[in-house]
């Protein structure tokens, strides 16, 4: 009786797990790219090894309450408080436990390296990332075309994300596709995703960044084919706007929209030709009195840059690489 | 120059639910001032309380500012969840984000720094002295000053409510939002001064309760003998002495930027607020083991207690505390996995943070062993364990799951954090101060709580967390982040309806803690405790009187075993009659404390306020308050032996009586 009892309980108990995950759409348990699928494969295997310690631990904590409580007149010692082999065991299982967990934990977190470019034989999309306040601007520095708001990139081709920020600290991610990572003013970040199917997912900001904070909101296209993306493109160069130095002064403080609805998300805007070199511009507006520091590689370029020169939009591979160690 | 700073009529905020909560304060303010007046307490409440040196005295009134700040800060946290309740399908709900931005971060700087610190802080100073046998602590006016201090701090978090604001940042005042060009309001310099001055009284006590520990246990007892509800506090003492400097530091560097134009933690001019969320975490880490370390240490001593039982594998314990001690200081980086560190630097953080599970684990086990064969006596301070035990096993199996970079890097920040960290707070630091609340309170207070509403209240607090919190971990894996002020996605409301409830529920826990104290009060004569031992305790407090002689123990106990009491209750050598006592001595109570944790009070109003002239009268009022401290001659007196005679009879009497 009370084994039927606990096999249907535990039948109405997976139901509702599987129920609960089923309702878990468009989360991080619903990925619809290859670093957000291993993610969650992690979640679930690291939550399936801790719960072999946790569900005997409850057990044990109800079962023995009940069985030694008092008048039940179970067997009594008071004195009895060491057991080299009890004391040997509660010390070895945590001990097993977590040491399969470091290992899956070492070797995960180097598949899962943001910064770690996706194998891929498509030729990726890059896009520069600035998180203004309250918005985020997307840059193509391939395309020459900019949008605040809206991000788009073909389905099953790499992005790679390089990430700023002209203000608060930010944090940006799309839950569906995987990873997160700051925006932080005077550095670069880097982030690698991919969708491996179409759609249009939420991007939002996980860093609390002052009071435009909650519609720090974007839409993530990810078209169907090159040719869908191509096309998006078009319709961004058909707006027009260019986003000139001084275009850009204007579009980065809180925008009236923003102060007038202080909890709704900026609307989209497309740029059809963005300044050459306007994410360095960025970058480099926090690091223009700091002396000689070649955070670009190009220690030709002093203390001050001379009046009219921008920092070319250059990128061999060597720098890359001094960039991301500046900005550990 | 202007004689009142920044301040000014604009300075008091208009909204309706801070002048309403204004109105109540003054109402009730004022009803409490004409009942003082009426009963001629006031100089009583100077003298007796407010200038106390005495720990068990300063330990009650940390746990009464404990409960005042606990319902501050979760009506904070009421007002959040119904703001998310009602602001689901892209609606704005009550609160606009000027205002819900300073909720959430008064909600996590009260309930951390003014609710948990204080109640940790208060259950240690009643308990810890008696627990080793000594008659006070060792710098008794010090003590009273860590206070005051503690007050001054929280004095300065309410003040803001009704001048001026407080921070938006988020409690954990990440710059460069921060910093003075994204917060140049006044709200982040009454955290940082809140924060300062509280935390200088709590470095204090950190150091006091060390040299306690260190100096002044009974003969006879060992380190290793010490009971390991004082093991606990000793580990987080040490956390504190290490970790609150760094505090110290970062907001001082803080300070600099918003003050006198530094650039430590600016966008501009080399500065860095990575380095900032690095000091914040070396001590922000070590704090939440500070928190927690205690409360372990609680429900060992009502494990062993209640279940009549010799505490199962105490050296395990203490080794695990350490471990986790010393462990809490290399895994602060695992809160900003996402900054960008490497992949070996997440790595090595990840794994550190996973080993503390084991220590942590091995005290579950521990605490399952001292049940086995014991007689579990299911009063409300086992009931408050038993719950822990439960709900902190989930919490730390979601803790070492955010351990895992790669699962961080989809989890971090979102809900399913705030629902981890409540449940290992709540049900870990929390449940253990109620535990402890409960367990000791006839020792401090002389009387019992009632047990009735002491249930309810445990029902409730652990059905409302379950309610509240089990749905923000469903939330965080449906992608949704903290801080939000409103929500469109209709995926999400049923759980933020279910939190709301949970609120509720957790709000009528508290309520009964408030009832079970009204109750057992009236029902006082019904339920005095007369022999001091209500529970059959193991430890040296179970021997004194409850409430304690004020100067504990008439003689110093011999200390033979690790259970002292129960050893001696053995042996027959409790309860001892002396022929002849000593005259003991003891300090007196210094009105110094109370006059200096106003003058900083006043002092972190003046610098909030860039009030130049009180800022520096104030600073030079502490310095000549300390100094005449420091040369005052009449600090301590002595008990002659037939008024301790008398008080140790009147004992022993309700002892054989009883």
């Amino acid at each position: 009786m009370n084994l039927l009892l606990t096999r249907n309980l535990s039948k109405v108990a997976l139901a509702a797990l599987v129920a609960l995950l089923a309702g878990c759409q468009g989360g991080v348990l619903d990925p619809k790219g290859q670093i957000g699928v291993m993610e969650k494969e992690l979640i679930i295997t690291a939550t399936i090894l801790m719960l072999l310690v946790v569900i005997p631990v409850i057990f044990m904590t109800l079962y023995f309450a009940w069985k030694y409580r008092e008048g039940r007149g179970e067997a009594y010692e008071p004195k009895w408080s060491h057991s080299t082999k009890i004391e040997t065991v509660v010390w070895v299982i945590p001990i097993i436990i977590i040491a399969i967990l470091g290992v899956i934990t070492y070797k995960s977190t180097h598949a899962l390296n943001p910064y770690k470019p996706i194998e891929s034989e498509e030729e990726p999309v890059t896009v520069e990332v600035v998180s203004l306040n309250w918005k985020w601007l997307f840059i193509y520095p391939d395309l020459g075309i900019a949008t605040v708001n809206e991000l788009a990139f073909p389905a099953n081709v790499p992005v790679n994300f390089k990430i700023t920020s002209a203000g608060t600290m930010n944090s940006f991610f799309i839950p569906q596709l995987g990873s997160m990572i700051y925006s932080m003013a005077g550095m670069e970040t880097k982030l690698h995703l991919i969708a491996d199917e179409p759609g249009s997912f939420r991007g939002l900001s996980a860093n609390y960044s002052g009071h435009g904070f909650t519609g720090m909101q974007f839409e993530a296209i990810a078209t169907p084919t090159r040719e869908d993306f191509q096309e998006w493109v078009e319709g961004v160069k058909a707006s027009g706007e260019a986003l000139t130095t001084e275009r850009y002064e204007e579009l980065a403080p809180p925008s009236q929209y923003q102060l007038d609805n202080p909890t709704k998300s900026h609307p989209v805007e497309y740029f059809a030709t963005v300044k050459d070199g306007l994410y360095f511009d960025i970058i480099w507006e926090y690091m223009g009195d700091m002396g000689r520091i070649d955070f670009y590689g190009k220690p030709e370029y002093g203390a001050q840059l001379p009046e009219g020169v921008t920092l070319p939009q250059r990128e061999p591979a060597s720098t890359t690489h001094e960039a991301e160690e500046a900005s550990h | 120059m202007n004689l009142l700073g920044k301040l000014s009529w604009d300075s008091i905020p208009h909204d309706p639910i801070v002048l309403t909560t204004l109105a109540f304060v003054a109402v009730g303010g004022a009803a409490l001032f004409v009942f003082m007046t009426l009963a001629k307490k006031w100089g009583w409440l100077w003298r007796e309380w407010l200038t106390s040196v005495d720990h068990k005295r300063l330990g009650i009134m940390y746990i009464i500012l404990a409960f005042v700040m606990l319902i501050r800060g979760f009506a904070d946290a009421i007002m959040m969840r119904t703001q998310l309740a009602l602001s689901t399908n892209g609606g704005e709900g009550y609160l606009p984000p000027h205002h819900y931005d300073q909720i959430f971060t008064a909600h996590g700087v009260i309930m951390i720094i003014f609710m948990a610190m204080p109640f940790m802080i208060g259950l240690m100073n009643i308990i810890l002295p008696l627990q080793i046998g000594a008659r006070d602590v060792a710098f008794p006016f010090l003590n009273n000053l860590s206070f005051w201090l503690a007050v001054a701090g929280a004095l300065l978090v309410n003040i803001s409510l009704g001048l001026g604001e407080f921070a938006m940042t988020g409690w954990v005042a990440y710059p460069p939002l921060s910093g003075l060009e994204f917060s140049p309001g006044v709200g982040v310099d009454y955290y940082i001064w809140a924060l300062q001055i509280s935390g200088i009284g709590t470095t204090l006590t950190g150091v006091n309760f060390l040299v306690t520990v260190l100096k002044m246990r009974a003969p006879g007892m060992k380190l290793m003998d010490m009971p390991i509800f004082t093991w606990t506090c000793t580990w987080a003492n040490v956390l504190i002495v290490a970790s609150f400097p760094i505090l110290t530091a970062a907001l001082a560097m803080l300070t600099l930027d918003r003050y006198l134009d530094f650039h430590f933690f600016t966008n501009d001019l080399g500065g860095n607020s990575m380095m900032y969320i690095n000091l914040f975490w070396a001590w922000g880490h070590p704090e939440v083991y500070i928190l927690v370390l205690p409360a372990f240490g609680i429900f060992s001593e009502i494990v062993s207690t209640f279940t009549g039982k010799r505490l199962f594998g105490y050296k395990s314990m203490v080794y695990a505390s350490g471990a986790i001690s010393i462990l809490g200081f290399i895994v602060w980086l695992h809160h900003f996995f996402t900054m960008g560190s490497s992949a070996n630097v997440n790595a090595f953080f990840g794994i550190m943070t996973m080993i503390i599970a084991i220590p942590t684990g091995v005290k579950l086990f521990n605490w399952l062993f001292t049940m086995y064969k014991g007689r579990v006596r299911l009063e409300v301070p086992m009931l408050w364990t038993l719950g822990f035990m439960v709900l902190f096993s989930i919490g730390g199996m979601t803790g070492v799951l955010l351990a895992v970079p790669g699962a961080d890097y989809v989890l971090h920040n979102s809900l399913f954090l705030i629902a981890h960290f409540h449940n290992t707070i709540i049900a870990g630091a929390v449940f253990g101060y109620l535990a402890g609340f409960t367990f000791w309170f006839p020792k401090a207070m002389g009387f019992h709580l009632d047990p009735k509403y002491g249930k309810i209240s445990f029902w409730c607090w652990s059905i409302g967390f379950l309610l509240a919190f089990m749905p923000l971990y469903v939330l965080g894996f449906l992608g949704m982040t903290r801080r939000l002020n409103s929500t469109d996605n209709p995926d999400w409301n049923i759980w933020l309806y279910i939190a709301a409830v949970g609120a509720f529920v957790i709000a009528i826990g508290i309520a009964s803690q408030l009832i079970q104290l009204f109750v057992g009060f009236k029902n006082k004569d019904k339920n005095l405790d007369k022999t001091g031992d209500p529970w059959n305790g193991h430890t040296l407090e179970w021997s004194l009187a409850s409430p304690p002689q004020f100067y504990n123990f008439a003689k110093l106990p011999k200390v033979e075993d690790l259970d002292a009491f129960t050893d001696m209750k053995e042996k027959g050598t409790a309860y001892q009659r002396h022929e002849s006592y000593e005259p003991i001595h003891m300090p007196s109570n210094t009105n110094a404390g109370p006059i200096m944790g106003l003058l900083s009070t006043a002092l972190g109003f003046a610098l909030v306020w860039h009030i130049w002239w009180l800022a520096g009268a104030s600073f030079i009022g502490l310095i000549v308050a300390f100094i005449c401290r420091a040369y005052a001659s009449n600090t301590d007196y002595y008990v002659q032996p037939d008024e301790v005679a008398r008080i140790e009879n009147e004992h022993l009497d309700n002892v054989a009586k009883g």
